[in-house]
């Protein structure tokens, strides 16, 4: 695997970069697009159902079937990044609109009821109180999200774009074992250092969480 | 948006190989194998962790350790050591099988109320009955729901088994992809999302049917 390595380390770090772009450029745009969705899932609670319905049924299409189907929505062409792109934020929309509207549904009226009282308005309450400390049950699923997509990437390899996925198909076309490995440790690295990072801002941007804890 | 596969009879026709029927059975096929070994496999472990409080780092890591495993590298891992078959896929699809249903046990048996457990003791039960008349019939709501999450997964992931040969669904994916034919990509699109939806509504009804009655307040 050494031996691979270093004769192959320019393949090998561009599918990284590439893997890293393909997989959180989604989380990024899908986070940004899940907040008011999953925000109007609290705010009217007859959509509520509807969409975690339908966030249920856009996460069963299968990847494979997503990347292969959107060049022909989209115009694209089949070997854009850009489809492998989309496809993992309609995912990570999927993902997160109902985790958010979870996370907000979660938040102690009680807690509502005082921001209220003390002159909050309905958006800087939200931003300021009821984001705030959603936030734990939004990060976990912000989480879950990540990791799932840095997995999902290489799977785009079917068709040509797909990061580190490209060392598996790679290997298995010539039956070489080490790229398929090489592949496999970075992904699970890569998805293991993103999980890191984000509990890390979540410490960093909860402190109370962990202040509660201690207490009790 | 082109239907004319979907919708062409010659293509659902039962005895016709390759047809849609046939590969939905395929795919059904490797989806009910996979979550039977893994439930096989995941289910005691995850049960034993829940009763004994033994291992619970193991348990609550399982999930996310699982889904950072790309199945696609997994399964072209073992195809690439174990050649062509129906081992390699079995086995990367399994390892999906595994983290969300050890998980979804071990935290649903130890979500119960510890009085629970204690008046099962406290009545003469053994360990062993109290696992199996208390904690289990209690836990499956969690449980359950965590075996949906790994049925899900494996219908849609069920697809790549093509990639190494294999039929399912996957096969419309990828032989519409390498001659072009995108009605025949959609169409294995369509199936697949409608098969998963489907199996997910009778699972739902299977948790109605199982849950005891006392737990889902009906």
């Amino acid at each position: 695997m050494i031996t691979y390595l270093s004769n192959n380390w320019e393949t090998v770090l561009d599918a990284l970069k590439q893997h890293v772009a393909l997989a959180l450029i989604p989380v990024l745009i899908g986070f940004v697009v899940a907040l008011p969705i999953g925000y109007l899932g609290v705010r009217y609670p007859w959509l509520y159902h509807p969409l975690v319905n339908t966030c249920g049924v856009l996460y069963s299409i299968p990847s494979l079937a997503l990347f292969v189907f959107l060049p022909v929505i989209l115009g694209t062409k089949i070997l854009s990044p850009l489809n492998i792109v989309v496809a993992l934020t309609i995912y990570t929309v999927a993902l997160l609109a109902r985790t958010v509207a979870d996370g907000l549904k979660s938040v102690d009226p009680l807690v509502v009821q005082s921001a209220t009282a003390m002159g909050y308005r309905r958006l800087r309450r939200l931003a300021d109180v009821e984001l705030p400390v959603a936030l734990p049950v939004i990060l976990a699923g912000l989480r879950v999200a990540t990791v799932a997509n840095i997995s999902l990437v290489s799977v785009g390899a079917l068709i040509g774009v797909g990061g580190l996925g490209q060392l598996f198909t790679r290997g298995f076309q010539l039956f070489y074992v080490e790229p398929i490995l090489v592949g496999i440790i970075l992904s699970v690295l890569l998805a293991g250092a993103a999980d890191l990072t984000i509990v890390l801002i979540q410490r960093l941007l909860t402190p109370w969480t962990r202040f509660q804890a201690g207490a009790a | 948006m082109n239907l004319s596969y979907l919708v062409d009879p010659a293509n659902w026709a039962l005895t016709t190989d390759g047809s849609i029927p046939q590969l939905i059975l395929s795919h059904l096929y490797y989806v009910a194998l996979a979550l039977l070994i893994g439930t096989a496999v995941a289910l005691p472990i995850g049960l034993w962790i829940g009763h004994t409080g033994r291992g619970s780092f193991l348990a609550i890591n399982a999930g996310n350790a699982g889904r950072s495993l790309p199945t696609l590298g997994l399964l072209m891992l073992m195809v690439t050591l174990l050649g062509l078959g129906l081992t390699p896929v079995l086995i990367a699809l399994t390892v999906l099988v595994i983290p969300p249903v050890l998980t979804s046990a071990y935290a649903g048996v130890r979500s119960l109320d510890q009085r629970v457990v204690d008046a099962a003791k406290g009545v003469g039960m053994r360990p062993w009955q109290v696992l199996t008349k208390v904690e289990l019939p209690m836990a499956l709501p969690v449980l359950m729901s965590g075996f949906r999450s790994a049925a899900l997964q494996v219908v849609a992931t069920a697809t790549v088994a093509a990639a190494v040969g294999l039929n399912g669904l996957g096969r419309l994916l990828i032989d519409g992809l390498a001659v072009n034919d995108y009605s025949r990509v959609l169409a294995g699109a369509i199936v697949v999302a409608v098969l998963a939806v489907v199996l997910d509504l009778v699972l739902a009804l299977a948790q109605r049917w199982v849950v005891s009655p006392g737990l889902s307040k009906r």
